[in-house]
């Protein structure tokens, strides 16, 4: 493969190298948080992790574990940096969407640290495109300090039945509405727009559900336009996890499975509208 | 952009009468659109004819009797005005010249290239086309954000890039590795990529260095030119 003939001296220079047979496995994901322009890359040993947030009230990371690249080498504990998401994306997807079978883009990607360019070397079909991406310093990322121990409700559901009402949510209605109850009715969607009021039940016992546990009834608004976003990661997963804690934020887990059948984990994570009495 | 087709693979009948027996052509100016758009609505019919004409003013007329449920077809008529050309400035028309190029090079496959650029376009507003003698192609682009380079390889010179000297140039011995390059508005070839339905049996560049791209495409019974003037490097 035309990518492994460079030379190991290179690699010396690049605290980041991480490698792909299919880029796809990477541009997928990075579509179900693409909602606006710049994203934090985040490597550790563990692997990749890139987050986008969106005016201090919401946070979307998506995780590709190191065992889903084909090589991945880290030279330092923590590599850090942010970047255009809209200019890699148009770059890991250079040679057309178009997916003909048994022709991938490869993908290897390099960083040389602070001040240097995210560099992308693609290859499909003999072809070579070198991409160089100015890098800036990585923003600080909110900590919305969620913690497993202060969840009050938690239910997974399978994607496919969140997928219609997503789609379909009252966009005339500024929060979307989502209500958590060991009774009745268990788990509601709603929303309040021009044409009224909106409300998606799912019972707790649910073919869709695969597992409910809710301790206490809790009602919390989010605005719509944050949340909106969430629902490419929704297209892409196959099960979600919806979780609210005691203060009413809300964290989504979506589980996604890529073009090999690996998985890849979204999460995205909403403060409460303030309105809320 | 030049086209040229060969009219015994399109049409079943074909009459002319030009301007003299010696000079036994016709010049005419038509808008693109117009033209199209008149041969759009007749495209599922059997036979489409084609006259030129004079109603209110010269016209090329375009019939076709369009297919209906019922026995009785439906007869369409466009009338579309064109300007003809006089004799004495037919010289403005006429093919242009090959160009004195630097470089001559197979394009590699225009799908490939299509998809590059417009990826590309979503970067930049121009692009860099180099080519070497020995069958190296670059597509370039470069912005505050990003570069993007694009390297085909192995895509061949046609025979005619070997003639070593070219008016003006006899001295210099062409280094089959220089590359010569023109920054081009992108739209311009994605605009020449756009039109290509068919893979074309031949399709070639010939680049003139920061002058003009010229891009020339052979089908079994059509050849396409297409010159993009390059831009000025600003800044």
């Amino acid at each position: 493969m035309p990518l492994s003939t460079q030379s190991q001296a290179d690699d010396e220079q690049y605290v980041l190298v991480a490698s792909l047979d299919n880029a796809r496995n990477l541009s997928n994901i990075l579509k179900a948080i693409t909602f606006k322009d710049h994203a934090i890359f985040n490597a550790t040993p563990n692997g990749l992790k890139v987050t986008v947030e969106d005016s201090k009230c919401l946070q979307a990371n998506a995780f590709i574990q190191a065992d889903i690249f084909q090589e991945f080498t880290i030279r330092e504990d923590v590599v850090g940096f942010q970047v255009n998401l809209t200019v890699l994306l148009d770059c890991l997807n250079i040679f057309g969407g178009s997916i003909v079978p048994g022709l991938s883009t490869a993908l290897r990607m390099c960083y040389k640290g602070y001040g240097y360019p995210l560099t992308l070397f693609l290859e499909e079909g003999g072809v070579v495109t070198v991409c160089k991406i100015n890098t800036q310093e990585p923003e600080e990322l909110i900590d919305f300090e969620f913690c497993s121990a202060n969840v009050t409700n938690k239910v997974i559901l399978l994607s496919e039945s969140l997928r219609e009402p997503f789609s379909e949510l009252d966009t005339t209605s500024e929060v979307l509405e989502i209500t958590m109850s060991p009774d009745q009715p268990y788990f509601r969607l709603s929303t309040f727009g021009n044409s009224g009021n909106a409300h998606y039940d799912y019972p707790k016992d649910s073919e869709m559900m695969e597992l409910f546990r809710c301790t206490t009834t809790q009602t919390n608004r989010y605005k719509m336009s944050l949340l909106k976003p969430s629902t490419k990661a929704l297209a892409l997963s196959s099960k979600v996890s919806v979780r609210t804690d005691s203060r009413g934020f809300l964290s989504l887990q979506y589980l996604v499975r890529n073009d090999c059948g690996q998985v890849c984990f979204v999460e995205y994570y909403c403060c409460p509208d303030e309105e809320v009495e | 952009m030049w086209c040229e087709l060969s009219q015994a693979n399109f049409f079943d009948e074909y009459q002319i009468e030009g301007v003299s027996p010696e000079d036994n052509e016709i010049c005419l100016e038509v808008a693109p659109e117009n033209l199209s758009r008149a041969l759009k609505t007749v495209q599922n019919a059997k036979a489409v004819k084609v006259k030129l004409t004079k109603k209110h003013c010269p016209c090329l007329t375009i019939a076709a009797e369009l297919p209906t449920l019922s026995s009785i077809g439906r007869i369409v008529t466009h009338d579309v005005p064109v300007d003809v050309i006089p004799r004495r400035l037919w010289h403005e028309f006429k093919e242009p010249s090959m160009p004195d190029f630097d470089v001559s090079i197979f394009l590699p496959h225009l799908k490939t290239m299509k998809n590059v650029v417009d990826r590309m376009k979503n970067l930049s507003n121009f692009l860099v086309i180099e080519a070497s003698q020995n069958g190296q192609m670059n597509l370039k682009i470069e912005t505050d954000l990003v570069s993007v380079t694009t390297h085909f390889k192995d895509l061949g010179n046609p025979p005619w890039g070997d003639v070593a000297s070219q008016e003006g140039r006899a001295s210099q011995s062409r280094n089959p590795d220089t590359m010569a390059e023109a920054r081009v508005d992108i739209r311009r070839l994605q605009q020449f990529l756009m039109g290509q339905q068919v893979q074309p049996s031949k399709a070639m560049c010939n680049i003139v260095h920061h002058k003009v791209v010229h891009l020339i495409l052979l089908h079994e019974d059509m050849s396409l030119q297409y010159f993009i003037p390059a831009v000025v490097q600003s800044g």
